[in-house]
């Protein structure tokens, strides 16, 4: 599904990511976990096209096309979505507003079935309360003087909408209680066996991965994957911690 | 295009040399010209000699310094009074190529355009507005040109004319006081709820929107009324300037809402003094959407003056290229507990600048009154400017009153995020800025948000990334 092969990336002429190779099946999860400034957001943002995260070597290949070239609204309609650690408030805008015109862009393509503004109000009821966000956030511009979690929980709404092929979560657990971590990771594991999303998760601690559990586990350290296998790492990490990557 | 060519010059849009007038005036303005405007319209003594009034203060006051550059205006170039011949006074075949592009673009129903085009005639149909006219007659509404308002009610004008807003008021009034023709004249009687918009073009076999249109609002104790002027299409006009009058009076617990949604041709200079003066428990409430013209300068104003009135204003100014908005709104607490808001929205482009100038005044004795005073700016791109001058006279200590500014542009992230929802970056942009001026959008009626959120779409084409 989603191959990265030896990736350089620089922000303002500094090298953030040096020759990262990670790779992700249909229907996997996998989990990119490393200590902060490791390089994990600046992967997360370079594979949706963020202007600001410049290539400068290796390539990219999202269902066998090289998207390195594509603009972020292209990529997403490929499938892919991110769901952001701080989604950012767009006033006046509501969820409805912006997954309609987000529909609507797919309808152009030729993608999706169309439709009607009255369907989609109701389906986004329907998976806001599943999701335990209140009725009243969807008439809100989105984001805007929400709670981190409140924030979070719109962004899983989207991607029930949505149906992203590959899901990019970036520290998607901060900023959130135990409660929702858990309903937020069923609802991103549901989605996985019923639709065979990816899920490439983006985390420094290891409490969301007791729910969401991955097929395969990568620590990042300074721009460079030190370590990869399963589930054990994540263990590992629980007793040990990043120093025992101190030395590499 | 240069401002010169266009004003001292009018060929560019002048139809003169097609249409043919019944009467028309001299250029420039004189005692000759304002006489034979009034004795045209058959006026009362009274009203000729306030218009005289008004020109011997027009020609004392010195034109404005301040808010936009006024210099290119020659009056004495101007003419004042035009009576097309007839009421067919163009064709659609003489409406210029552009304005019928952008009809086309924003999809006005071919009736509606030649209205907004200017183009009267078969639309004055009885047949489709007749039965609202009969409603609102039934229910002691009175709803004329100012001219006829004139003619069938001079008592209530006498009274009322030049009330809240004096003649001399300013350079411009004073222009309006002396040469106004067109506008409209309403009367709501006692706890009448009119209902319905009533919209300025309803008005059946009378001049539309015009040079120097003047506007009387009478609502009286406990009635209800919701006006709308202008449109969201460009509205065409052989003029370049624009000085109009509205003049609003509400009575004991009345309720009003003057809705404009300002769309001149980019050469006019629109200068317009808007004034209510609010009784007792009433209601006055401004919304205004200023997106065409070349030089707009407008502050509608609301006089507090019983206890417990509310006034309101919220605004949308758009700048785009050559053009300055220079906008605001005026609030004058008279009396005790008397409350006021101010939403100001305004969106620069393209080198356009935006402007929110406005006054909050609150005098001594008017215990326990609010203002809330919120300016919020967005600004597209390097060239274009935005600038806010609020000013505050608080002479009274038990009050409450609260400020916010804001200038921002279209985040980086907020384009990203939008983005990654599979929103291109010009449609995103779309949605940031519909969505900015969304609090003021929602209080205008339904077809007319629909248009301007299209115009705003079609100004805003290729102007991100």
């Amino acid at each position: 599904m989603l191959k990265i092969k030896n990736l350089v990336v620089s922000v303002a002429d500094k090298e953030i990511l040096r020759g990262v190779t990670v790779e992700v099946g249909k229907g996997e999860i996998v989990a990119m976990m490393g200590p902060n400034g490791s390089g994990k957001s600046s992967l997360a943002n370079t594979l949706i096209g963020n202007p600001n995260y410049m290539v400068v070597g290796g390539e990219v290949l999202f269902q066998g096309k090289n998207i390195l070239e594509m603009k972020p609204d292209g990529r997403a309609k490929e499938g892919i979505m991110m769901a952001f650690q701080y989604p950012t408030a767009i006033p006046g805008v509501t969820i409805r507003d912006l997954l309609l015109s987000s529909l609507r862009e797919r309808e152009k393509g030729g993608e999706g079935n169309k439709v009607s503004a009255l369907d989609l109000k109701n389906l986004i009821i329907s998976e806001a309360e599943k999701l335990h966000i209140d009725e009243a956030l969807l008439n809100r511009g989105i984001n805007d003087g929400f709670s981190g979690g409140e924030k979070k929980k719109m962004e899983i709404l989207q991607m029930r909408i949505l149906k992203p092929k590959l899901l990019i979560l970036d520290e998607i657990d901060s900023g959130l209680d135990i409660d929702a971590l858990e309903l937020l990771a069923t609802n991103i594991s549901q989605m996985v066996k019923e639709t065979g999303m990816s899920v490439l998760v983006i985390t420094h601690y290891q409490r969301l991965l007791k729910y969401l559990i991955p097929d395969k586990v990568m620590v990042l350290k300074n721009g460079m994957v030190v370590d990869r296998g399963g589930n054990e790492i994540v263990d590992k990490l629980e007793s040990e911690g990043y120093k025992s990557y101190e030395d590499r | 295009m240069k401002i010169d060519n266009i004003i001292g010059n009018q060929q560019n849009l002048d139809h003169s040399d097609k249409i043919e007038y019944e009467y028309k005036s001299a250029k420039g303005l004189s005692e000759d010209v304002v006489r034979k405007i009034s004795s045209l319209k058959n006026e009362p003594d009274w009203m000729l000699e306030r218009r005289l009034e008004a020109l011997r203060i027009f020609n004392e006051m010195e034109i404005p310094n301040w808010g936009g550059d006024l210099s290119p205006i020659h009056f004495e170039d101007i003419y004042y009074y035009l009576k097309p011949k007839g009421k067919m006074a163009k064709t659609w075949d003489e409406v210029p190529q552009a304005i019928k592009d952008t009809f086309e673009k924003i999809g006005v129903p071919e009736a509606e355009r030649e209205m907004l085009a200017g183009v009267k005639g078969q639309y004055d149909s009885e047949v489709v507005y007749g039965s609202l006219i009969k409603t609102l007659e039934d229910k002691g509404v009175v709803f004329l040109s100012m001219d006829e308002g004139l003619a069938r009610y001079p008592d209530l004008v006498k009274e009322y004319f030049g009330r809240v807003v004096p003649i001399g008021d300013n350079k411009l009034a004073a222009l309006n006081s002396a040469v106004w023709s067109g506008g409209s004249f309403v009367y709501v009687p006692n706890n009448v709820d009119v209902g319905l918009p009533l919209q300025a073009y309803f008005r059946i076999n009378t001049e539309s929107a015009g040079q120097f249109e003047r506007t009387l609002i009478i609502a009286e104790e406990g009635s209800n009324l919701h006006y709308v002027e202008g449109c969201s299409a460009p509205a065409y006009s052989a003029a370049s300037l624009h000085a109009a009058v509205v003049e609003i009076f509400i009575k004991k617990g009345a309720k009003v809402q003057y809705t404009t949604v300002q769309n001149w041709f980019k050469n006019i200079y629109n200068l317009v003094t808007k004034r209510a003066w609010v009784e007792e428990e009433g209601v006055m409430r401004w919304v205004d959407g200023n997106l065409g013209s070349h030089l707009t300068m407008k502050y509608p104003a609301c006089v507090l003056a019983g206890r417990k009135a509310h006034g309101e204003m919220l605004s949308i100014a758009w700048a785009g290229e050559g053009q300055h908005q220079d906008t605001g709104a005026k609030m004058i607490h008279m009396a005790p507990e008397t409350t006021s808001q101010i939403i100001s929205k305004s969106i620069s482009k393209s080198g356009g600048r935006a402007t929110y100038r406005g006054l909050v005044q609150i005098n001594k004795g008017a215990k326990n009154s609010r203002s809330k005073v919120v300016c919020d700016a967005l600004i597209l791109d390097e060239k274009s400017r935005s600038d806010t001058y609020p000013v505050n006279r608080i002479m009274e200590k038990e009050v409450v009153m609260e400020h916010e500014a804001t200038v921002s542009r279209i985040s980086e992230e907020q384009l990203l995020y939008l983005m990654n929802r599979g929103i291109n970056e010009e449609e995103a942009g779309k949605m940031i800025v519909n969505g900015f001026l969304e609090p003021v959008v929602k209080e205008i009626p339904m077809e007319y948000a629909v248009e301007m959120n299209r115009l705003i779409g079609l100004e805003m084409e290729g102007s991100v990334g």
